[in-house]
Parts: structure tokens; sequence; C-alpha cells
């Protein structure tokens, strides 16, 4: 399976081969589970596990509480109300659901920025990271219509503000307007498919997760150095790697550890800092919020949204040009789903052939202004669109793309990086000392 | 490294809250000390039964609490009025019963009542439904040592009302401090000595409001101390889980790790 030299699963006894030879299932966990992982990963290398461990969270807390909740505009509220009072642990199942999408999206940020950080996405790993932006589209998809759910007043007026951004695509907008509420307005038709889909997408999230894992255990995993494993023979490439069993599954279960100790703290002593409390009002379509502002982690993203209203003379011009076909409405939501277009890009917007931050002096500077950016966008979302805000939001926008459109094509070409190690081994050794057990990768079972 | 995760997962945890924050009006609003506030918190009974007769007594007059069932008051750790007490509790109420498509006197299972005034909201999650506390700067940060703000809320605003009272179309509206707009369509209703409290506690305006906005809190999260246990026993659980991860852990690495001691 993997492209690095390893051990492959031999069976020995005879029910062994005789299953082998029918379903060679015990080799594909075996290979799976002690696939060659370089050993000089850091601590940033521990969000796929928790990504894993929320994906697995969210979908077991939410079948039960899919057996208590009831999909209808006059019962949704109602039946949260009776999951927290009445069911048992109901209320603990709820907090464990509503903040588990947080969770996810700090992992999901975070690696995210370590795979930007450390060039994961470039050439061979270019399909893990367009199937990883597809996961975090779906996790988009989920987390919206999740929210939508419990039919509070932010749930109903977000459904309608994002699924009004359809409505802003000329000619067909206002047919899929009709088609994905499922009549005039957001109402029974929209909350009984978003029940329907948001159970449905998690195990699309599933599956692709699993092409996810199944691309990079081709390719093999990046490392913080970049520098490729040694794969001429299996004693070399040994001295590169450890199997991902016991070694990095321990260790990443040490960070989910300590995670978890947040994350339960947060759920058990204040499970609703992270929640608006007008969804707590019972949605009401005659009165609009004074500001409808959607989740924490799609806020970065809406402020770009809304930083293209009318007042942006690149806005008028496209406006003017296209024969007022691209309003300004129109152009926040290009903007914003160009935002993430670019992402899904980078592997052919980043032209250096380095693949590590580690070494690229210049592109350091620009990766922690985009860091920033994102936390400054994210601000700029929270706040009402007055005053300074949407020039902030518009600075901002203007970082984001100018990143991915012309820093990083730039950099690949002016850059003078610095040297890398010739091996994984090399940096490994380079912090830890050459250990005389370096090379003897056989697992301690 | 994680240094720099913690500032990130600290930063949006403030940044989220930030989308917390409230419009218009929004004068000071008081942080009161609720007992049930922090982690080893807890609802003080006396208090919840205190609320429970504010509200019956004043609030009831326009509101209702119609996700709260009349069973839930002899429930351990809300007012805990004995089985006895919640069953009068609960006839001195009247609901009405399609079955017999006539009024009747309410039993434990039944619900409160819905509000009799139009336009009144309902009750029963207020204190889940405000914010109390957005600084500094509209970004939430304070919401972290302070709490939501929820319950301080609801009393600092029943308790920041003026003389002032203007017209419009037919409607009264009551100058508020801390209401968004600074104008309610509800009157001033607590004054002091609006009870008499069964446990000879003093009713100033201060301790009515607080009571009552006690009382509130635990009908919007009556699981809340069940929801702190919960979350002490996993913390537990897990802290011994990691403590065993991590020595196990570096016990694994440490023949790769000839630098680093054990």
């Amino acid at each position: 399976m993997s492209g690095i030299p390893h051990d492959h699963y031999e069976p020995k006894s005879g029910p062994e081969k005789w299953l082998d030879r029918r379903l060679p299932i015990v080799g594909l966990i075996y290979d799976t589970l002690m696939i060659p992982t370089p050993k000089n990963l850091n601590w940033m290398w521990i969000w796929g596990i928790v990504l894993f461990f929320a994906l697995v969270l969210q979908i077991v807390t939410g079948i039960v509480l899919a057996m208590h909740y009831v999909p209808h505009v006059s019962l949704a509220f109602e039946s949260v109300e009776h999951i927290m009072r009445d069911v048992n642990g109901g209320h603990f199942l709820r907090y464990l659901h509503s903040n588990g999408a947080s969770l996810f999206f700090i992992a999901v940020y975070l690696h995210i920025f370590r795979g930007i950080y450390y060039g994961s996405y470039k050439s061979p790993r270019e399909v893990t990271w367009i199937i990883g932006i597809l996961i975090y589209l779906a996790m988009m998809a989920t987390a919206f219509m999740g929210y939508v759910l419990p039919w509070g007043q932010m749930s109903f007026w977000g459904a309608t503000v994002i699924t009004g951004l359809f409505g802003a695509i000329p000619f067909v907008g206002d047919a899929l307007l009709t088609w994905l509420q499922g009549g005039p307005a957001v109402g029974n038709p929209t909350l009984t498919r978003f029940f329907s889909l948001h159970y449905l997408l998690p195990f699309v999230i599933l599956g692709l997760s699993i092409v996810h894992v199944w691309a990079f255990h081709t390719t093999g995993n990046n490392n913080p150095t970049g520098v490729e494993v040694r794969r001429t023979s299996k004693e070399e490439a040994e001295k590169d790697t450890l199997p991902f069993w016991p070694y990095f599954v321990i260790k990443d279960l040490f960070a989910l550890g300590i995670i978890m100790i947040v994350f339960f703290a947060v759920v058990g002593f204040m499970p609703n800092y992270l929640g608006h409390p007008d969804n707590y009002i019972p949605a009401d379509p005659m009165v609009t919020p004074t500001h409808i502002v959607p989740e924490w982690y799609f806020l970065p993203f809406y402020a770009i949204l809304r930083a293209f209203d009318g007042d942006v003379w690149l806005v008028q011009i496209l406006d003017w040009m296209s024969f007022g076909v691209i309003d300004a409405k129109f152009f926040g939501v290009i903007a914003m789903f160009g935002s993430i277009i670019v992402m899904a890009l980078l592997p052919w917007l980043d032209t250096s052939n380095v693949r590590s931050g580690r070494y690229r002096p210049m592109f350091k500077i620009a990766f922690w202004v985009f860091f920033i950016d994102f936390f400054v966008l994210m601000w700029a979302g929270a706040m009402p669109a007055e005053g300074i805000y949407p020039t902030i939001a518009l600075i901002g926008s203007a970082v984001w793309f100018a990143y991915f459109l012309v820093v990083l094509p730039v950099l690949g070409v002016i850059e003078k990086p610095l040297p890398q190690p010739e091996t994984i081994e090399e940096d490994f050794n380079a912090h830890y000392g050459e250990g005389a057990a370096s090379g003897n990768a056989t697992p301690a079972e | 490294m994680f240094k720099k995760l913690t500032i990130t997962a600290l930063t949006a945890l403030t940044l989220g809250a930030g989308s917390a924050q409230a419009a218009g009006g929004g004068g000071h609003v008081t942080d009161f000390d609720f007992p049930f506030e922090g982690p080893f918190g807890t609802y003080d009974q006396a208090q919840l039964q205190r609320g429970l007769q504010v509200f019956t007594e004043i609030c009831s007059a326009c509101h209702g609490l119609e996700l709260l069932p009349f069973r839930a008051l002899s429930e351990p750790g809300g007012p805990a009025l004995s089985e006895q007490a919640m069953r009068e509790y609960a006839a001195s109420w009247e609901v009405f019963d399609e079955e017999i498509d006539d009024w009747r006197p309410a039993k434990p299972v039944d619900y409160f009542p819905a509000g009799t005034y139009p336009g009144a909201p309902d009750l029963t999650v207020m204190a889940k439904a405000r914010s109390g506390f957005h600084g500094p700067n509209g970004l939430g940060l304070n919401q972290l040592f302070k709490g939501i703000g929820g319950p301080e809320y609801i009393a600092t605003y029943l308790l920041s009302f003026s003389d002032e009272t203007k017209e419009e179309a037919g409607t009264f509206y009551y100058y508020n401090e801390v209401f968004p707009d600074n104008w309610s369509a509800m009157a001033p209703a607590i004054y002091g000595d609006d009870v008499d409290y069964a446990d000879g506690t003093e009713a100033t305006a201060e301790q009515v409001a607080q009571d009552v906005a006690a009382f509130l809190m635990w009908s919007a999260e009556p699981k809340l101390m069940q929801r702190k246990q919960a979350g002490f026993i996993s913390i537990g659980i897990l802290l011994a889980l990691t403590v065993l991860l991590y020595f196990t852990n570096k016990r694994l690495w440490a023949p790769y790790k000839p630098k680093k001691e054990i």
C-alpha cells in the first residue's frame, strides 16, 4: 500500500492463511497501523487523531440526539429542551455535540495551518490536500445545517442569510433558492431537509476521511523538514521512520488527552460560551435579530462575504463591466467561495520547490501575516458591519487573496531558501542525539 | 508549539464569544454574585424557592414558563419542594385540558401555562437567551471569568427602570437603562417589599430581583449541577489517563531520544 518499503503482514497459522486468501483484511489493518511514519513529526501532527475523535464523537452523540429530536418548526425548539431536561444525560450529550462542533473546527483549522506551514499540499500530496478541502467544505455544510436544527432565532436567520447567498447568483439564483429552502422562505421543508442532510453528511465526511488517509498512506506522511523518507531499501527507510503503532498512536493519544481535558472543562463548566444567546429564543420569522452572526468558525469567511459592499471600487467596476450581472451581493458570494477555492489551488499557486516553511525565511513572514489575518477577519466578522469594521474586513480579505494569488507565486521565484537537511534521520538526530536504537524500528509490542 | 496552540485556542474562544455581543442601549450590567457561578457553584435551594414565589406572585401575571413541568419543582438540585408541596402548588394553577375541553387544576405532569399578556415572552430559557457581559470592546473576553451574564442581565434589567415613559401607537414604553434601545414594553415590576417571603428574608428590590433571576437560571438550566459533576468526573478520568499516557509515551520514545533524560 505504502510507497515506503516495510514489513508486511504474513499469515502464519492455518485459519489466518484461510482468511487471508479470501479477505486480506488483517493485512490491511496491519499495514495501516504499521505504516512507517517519519520519526521527526512534531506536536502539530496530532490534529488528525483529534479530528478523527471529533468525527466519531459527533456521529455517536448525534445519533442519540436524533432519537429524541423532532424536526418540525413547532416542535424542534421544544424537543431540544426535552433533551436538556427529560432525557437521561441528554443535557450533557447535547452540550458535547454543540461544543464538539467547535472542537472539530479548532482542530481542522490548526490541521490546515500545519499543512500550509510545512507545505503538506505540495507534490505528491495534492490529492490528499484537495480531499481535505472537500472534507472541510462538507464540515461547513454539516455544521451550518446542524446549527439550524434547534430552531432558535440565530438558526432561522442564519439559514435565511446563508441560503440567501445562493439567491444572489444571477439568472438561476431565485430558482436555486426556492429549491434549497423547499419553498418561498425558510420554513418547515427547510428544517426537514437540513435534518436529513445533517444526518447524511457526516458519513460522507467519514468516507472522504478514509480516502484522505488512503492518499497520504500512499505518498507517505509529510514531516517538519519536508524532506522525503528514503525509500531505496527497507533498512534506509527504517532510519527515517518508526511504525505508526505504537509510537505515534500513544503520542497522539496523550495529546488528545490534554485536549479532551480542556474540552470537557468547556462542556462541563461553560457550555454556552461559544454559542449565541439569541439561539435560546424560539425562531420568529417576524422579528429580525439586531445582528445576525454565524458561529465563530464561519466568521472569517462571513467577514470576506460582507467586505465587498457597493462602496468598493473593484465591485463598482465589475458591476459596470458585467452590465450589473455581478452586483455587490454576488461579488461577496464569489469572494467567499473564492477564498476557499484558492486554498484548494495551493499546490499550484505555491511555486517554491522547497516544501517546509522552516527553510523559507520570506515565506515564514508571509505565513504568520496570513495566520494573524485569519483572526483579524474572524474578529471583523463578529462585529457589526458599520464604522471601521468593513474597512478592516476589506483589508483582511485583500491580505487573504494576496497571500494565495500574489505572495506565494512570487516567493517561489525570488526567495533564497535555507539549506535543508539531507535526511529525516539527520534532522531527528540533531534534536535528540544519535541513539543506539535509531534504525532499529522493531515495534515494542 | 503548545504555546502557540494555547494562544490560538484562547483567541478562538475569545473571538467566538465576541459574537455574543448585544446591540443598542446596554447600560452597565451589575455583576451580581450568584451562588451557582463557577465550576463549584451550586443552586441555593432557599433562593430558588424565593424566586419561585416572586415568579408566582409577580411575573406570572403576564409571563409563562411553557417548557417547565410542575414535577421539576420537586427534583433534586432545584427548588426541591416536597412531593406534597409540589402537588399543592401545581393544583393552585389552572390548565386547559383538551380531553375534557375545560379548565382543571394542574397536575405534576402538566407544564406551566403560557403567558397571558400578548407580547410578554416566555421566561423558561430567558436566562440563557440574554448575555450581560460583552467586554472588553465587544470581544466577550470577560465572559470567561464572569460567565455569560444572563441572570445578571435579568436582575439588572428589573432594577434599571426610571420613571420616564413614552407612548407610541397606543403602547406605553418604559425607560430602562440596560434594555436594548432603552424602551421596554414591560412596566417596572420590582420596587422592594413586593412579596412577603415565606422564609422571612427581607424583600429588598435587589433581593427580589436576584432571587427571581436565580430561579429563572434554574428553569433555563435545571441540570446545571449534574452537568458540573459530570464535568469533574470526566476531567478526573481524563487526567489519570493522560498522566499514564505521558509516561507511556516518554518510555516508548526514550530509546530513540538519548539526548533527553527520562
